[in-house]
């Protein structure tokens, strides 16, 4: 049972290795979601399109921002902008373990020599009002990927219920390819005419940005945009579905979305700059949930979400 | 005979659940079985992380007929009844029998069912179990509307005799019941047939998977320690990890690594917490150093390589994570040799509840109460003080912040770094102890003074605010604080007044305003109920308990102790059950005479109005009673004490037997009276036995 698999060179062929296989296994690969996101889970593709009867099959990268893990790109392992793989499909088909352990085949893991585990790890996301059973994943005592079956999102229950795959890319990257500091990993191909290394493209930014999160960020106008992103959310939500100039029913689920996902960003941001309390703290997770509860509803009325 | 096979073949079942689910899965089919009429000789299950299996042997092959005959409504009873019967029975009319009897005709349903196969009973009762399984959490998937602890994958369940192995006829929400499985995830060789227990067992093993968890924790035990023996060390026993670790895999291959050299200055418990709580990883010492220097970590495959690249892999994983470790580490030792002022200054930030204020004004209340204690526990005063100011310190170091775990641990760390004393230094570490039924409790006089201190502050606090534990809520731990408190005064023999200390508590929380004293009684009698629980477990009634509490001096908890154990002790000697029995003969006569008359006879017994040579012998008896249980008393000798008032058992019973307490004579009726109030007072200088039951 030993496969020729050959070790990737590079962190971009980790990504095409993986968009190719997920791909190969019918599922439709997306771009990142153009807005700033703490986890793939965020991107609508996920969230919103785990509701719903209708099937769904969805591959991406998506660019993940956790201001308070920023530490000036001089941890190893921790950043403060990374990238998730995420994979969904609905409804979660029999053999997503294998499915899986096949794309960690693909990235060059040969499962002849690695210990591959699957520990119990029960998800939840309090801002998404959202929860699932499933497992870390586990490559010789690392965790490599969450694996998660969706039972609930937005408050609505998952009927049929999503399977979900998330890897921490430069993670799993880095294991690979046996690199111990993630500013020293090849971006592109070390033997490109202009090789380029994650630090390279990264470095400078994490800096940037580590400053930003902890010190730069004015929070009064954070707060604000907190304000402006949740009252709109629920202003577009109010409008009635007919709209008189189409004359189409239309309900602005996604607009709405985006700004529960904006809402969810700054709120990370003032929570980075540290002037959110604990006690605070759960009622701004709550004030986020409620946007995404209210979100979900609205799409459950759309085509895309309704029950066929 | 049958015997019957089976598994229910899943995606990773987690490892906590598993001891849980074989048990339940055992007693719901095997009591199913029993209901629906069959008998079997013997019952196992098993668990892999990714199965659950049942084996049992001896099953009968059919259920026995059974013939049952009912009684209903006369056969001239109203329509309704006889509906009833009917609906009751799920007969027709035609179906019943009409018996004539004294009284008219009769109906009669008889019921016949006829015996039933095994396999149709199997079938039914193991879908009853699947549908109904009690897992402590289940989730639905794809477009099923099954629930099991993750997506049950398979079902094998064959019934075999010599005849050969059949399987039984079973569909669960489209998943068939069949007669194959498979093996290891990555080393089995595919689907095979399984034919009976025995063959499944040398079939699962040729496939890597050894079915037996106790057979894999004792692999992995013996495996680590060759491993660790073999390179001159010993394995950190660690019984939760080893079952934990037999839940993650189906072939254990134990592999040992050495901590780099850089980690080794880091505290042990760093290291075991680091590793076992993240990694699952045994700790493993070198007995010539007397520190942890390895680990075994366990995989769950034969490796072509030997598991080099997993035990690689591993070392790596483990090297990130004590870079961390040793990252706050240096961090904290740093702030501890500087005195501890950021943590101290970080404290007054962090709100301990929003109605008891920060917990740097909750450290200063502990202070003061530590010292109050101090004498009392026979620490000194200053230590205590300066423990208190200390013992929370490590809440805000780093290491605490990554391993909550570690609290205490750590706090005596910083505060030895820092240039405290031992003794005041520990108490960082064991303030917080007793943590639970089976943790020992501090004996070091400064600990407990602090560890007093601590949990008064927080059960006045809440009682200040009204936050009690209410039915099954007690999110503030409040019972284990109150049951803490009781052990450390019991366990180091404290003589002090709670209702002191409890007041000592309420006065420092502004928030009780004007209802301070009345919180502080109804904190008492939470006291005095969890002394009741506590001392249940130690065979002590609670009506024993009640008769001590109404003595003085009663909420001096060493004190009632050691009354209640000489009175529990007490009565169950034959004297001490009988001389109950006459106290309370005596208290009720008494009683009737005192409501009667409206008078209490509570003095003037003479001698020499006695009659008899019985009531002569119960005076004497008493004064000599007296002499032996006034001075028995003062000197806390209850079990002497006891004993005397037991030994008045005789007189009193002979007195009973052949005395009429109530004379015709009216001056020796009130002298008897009074004789018998002796007898009470005398008792009840001892306990209140007028609470003790029966």
């Amino acid at each position: 049972m030993t496969h020729e698999t050959t070790t990737p060179r590079s962190f971009q062929e980790i990504i095409l290795r993986l968009q190719s296989y997920w791909a190969s296994k019918g599922c439709a690969v997306l771009q990142p979601y153009d807005m700033e996101v703490g986890a793939g889970t965020f991107h609508p593709a996920t969230t919103l399109r785990s509701l719903g009867t209708k099937p769904w099959a969805a591959a991406y990268v998506q660019p993940s921002r956790r201001p308070t893990d920023g530490r000036y790109g001089e941890n190893p392992n921790r950043l403060q902008h990374y990238y998730q793989y995420q994979v969904i499909i609905k409804p979660s088909p029999p053999d997503l373990q294998d499915l899986y352990l096949g794309s960690l085949r693909a990235i060059g893991i040969d499962l002849d020599l690695h210990d591959i585990r699957f520990v119990e790890d029960d998800w939840e996301s309090p801002t998404l009002g959202a929860w699932g059973l499933g497992w870390e994943v586990w490559c010789d005592g690392m965790e490599v990927s969450q694996f998660t079956y969706f039972q609930q999102v937005g408050g609505h229950d998952c009927k049929p219920v999503s399977g979900e795959l998330t890897y921490g890319l430069e993670r799993l990257a880095m294991y690979v390819m046996g690199i111990d500091h993630v500013m020293e990993m090849p971006f592109n191909d070390p033997d490109a005419p202009i090789p380029l290394t994650y630090g390279d493209v990264f470095r400078q930014t994490e800096e940037e940005y580590s400053r930003h999160n902890f010190d730069g960020a004015t929070t009064e106008m954070l707060f604000r945009h907190f304000e402006d992103a949740e009252a709109e959310c629920e202003r577009l939500l109010a409008f009635a579905p007919d709209d008189p100039k189409s004359g189409k029913r239309i309900v602005m689920a996604h607009p709405a979305y985006d700004q529960t996902i904006k809402a969810s960003h700054l709120f990370n941001l003032l929570d980075a700059r540290g002037v959110i309390s604990v006690t605070e703290r759960q009622a701004y997770i709550g004030r986020v949930r409620a946007l995404a509860k209210k979100c979900a509803d609205a799409f459950r009325q759309t085509e895309a979400g309704a029950d066929l | 005979m049958p015997d019957l096979l089976i598994e229910l073949f899943s995606e990773e079942i987690p490892a906590r659940m598993q001891a849980r689910a074989r048990e339940d899965l055992r007693k719901l089919v095997t009591d199913g079985l029993v209901e629906a009429g069959l008998t079997y000789a013997s019952a196992g299950a098993f668990s892999t992380p990714r199965r659950l299996v049942l084996s049992v042997e001896g099953l009968t092959a059919e259920s026995r007929p059974v013939r049952e005959e009912r009684k209903g409504p006369a056969t001239t009873a109203p329509q309704q009844a006889i509906e009833g019967f009917l609906r009751s029975t799920g007969l027709t009319l035609d179906q019943l029998e009409r018996r004539a009897d004294k009284k008219g005709e009769t109906f009669y349903a008889v019921i016949e069912r006829p015996g039933r196969k095994a396999p149709e009973i199997v079938a039914e009762v193991l879908e009853t179990t699947i549908r109904n399984f009690p897992w402590p959490k289940s989730m639905r998937w794809g477009s099923g509307s099954l629930r099991w602890v993750r997506p049950l994958q398979s079902i094998l369940c064959i019934l075999s005799d010599e005849g050969g192995a059949h399987v039984v006829p079973l569909e669960v929400d489209g998943i068939v019941a069949g007669n194959t499985t498979e093996g290891h995830r990555f080393m089995g060789m595919g689907r095979f047939t399984v034919t009976g227990f025995d063959d499944y067992l040398v079939k699962l093993k040729r496939a890597k998977v050894v079915l037996d968890s106790a057979e894999r924790e004792a692999a992995i035990w013996q495996g680590a320690q060759n491993l660790a023996f073999a390179a001159g060390m010993e394995v950190v026993p660690d019984p939760g990890l080893l079952t934990e670790v037999a839940g993650l895999v189906e072939w254990p291959v134990p592999l040992m690594g050495r901590i780099a050299d850089d980690f080794l200055s880091l505290p042990p418990e760093v290291l075991q917490t680091s590793m076992k709580e993240h990694q699952k990883f045994f700790s493993v010492r070198n007995p010539r150093t007397g520190r942890i220097e390895g680990f075994v970590t366990v995989a769950n495959i034969e490796a072509a390589d030997g598991g080099e690249v997993i035990l690689k892999g591993n070392q790596k994983v483990l090297a990130a994570r004590l870079s961390d470790a040793k990252f706050f580490w240096e961090n904290d030792l740093r702030v501890a040799k500087a005195g501890m002022v950021e943590w101290v200054e970080g404290l007054k930030a962090v709100t301990f509840h929003n109605r008891l204020g920060s917990q740097a004004e909750r450290i200063e209340r502990i202070a003061a109460l530590a010292r109050e204690i101090a004498p009392l526990v026979g620490a000194d005063p200053a230590d205590a003080e300066r423990a208190a100011r200390l013992a929370k310190l490590d809440l805000r170091s780093a290491m605490v912040g990554e391993f909550p775990e570690l609290q205490g641990v750590m706090g005596r760390y910083y505060a030895l770094e820092a240039g405290e004393k031992p003794a005041v230094a520990d108490a960082a570490r064991d303030h917080w102890r007793p943590k639970g039924e089976g943790d020992a409790v501090p004996v070091e006089p400064v600990s407990v003074a602090v560890a007093l201190a601590d949990k008064i502050d927080t059960l006045t606090g809440f009682w200040a605010i009204d936050e009690k534990p209410t039915g099954s809520k007690d999110p503030f731990a409040l019972r284990r604080a109150a049951l803490g408190v009781i052990r450390l005064v019991l366990g180091n023999g404290v003589r002090a007044s709670l209702a002191e200390i409890v007041a000592g508590g309420i006065a420092r929380h502004p928030a009780a305003g004007p209802h301070g004293m009345s919180a502080a009684l109804d904190l008492l009698f939470f006291f005095h109920d969890r002394l009741k629980v506590h001392l249940k477990d130690q065979g002590i009634r609670h009506d024993v308990i009640d008769a001590c509490l109404a003595m003085p001096g009663s909420d001096d908890l060493t004190l009632l102790v050691k009354r209640a154990t000489a009175l529990s002790e007490t009565l169950k000697t034959e004297d001490g059950a009988n001389l109950l029995q006459g106290f309370k003969r005596a208290n009720n006569i008494l009683a009737q005479a005192e409501a009667k008359d409206g008078v209490e006879y509570s003095f003037g017994a003479e001698a020499k109005f006695a009659e008899t040579a019985e009531e002569r012998a119960l005076f004497a008896a008493l004064d000599a009673a007296e002499a032996r249980i006034g001075p028995a008393m003062a000197a806390e000798d209850f079990a002497g004490a006891m004993a005397a008032m037991a030994g008045l058992r005789a007189p009193i019973d002979a007195f009973f037997t052949a005395v009429q307490v109530n004379s015709d004579n009216p001056v020796v009726r009130r002298n008897r009276l009074n004789l018998l109030n002796r007898i009470r007072a005398v008792c009840s200088g001892v306990a209140d036995l007028s609470r003790i039951e029966g």
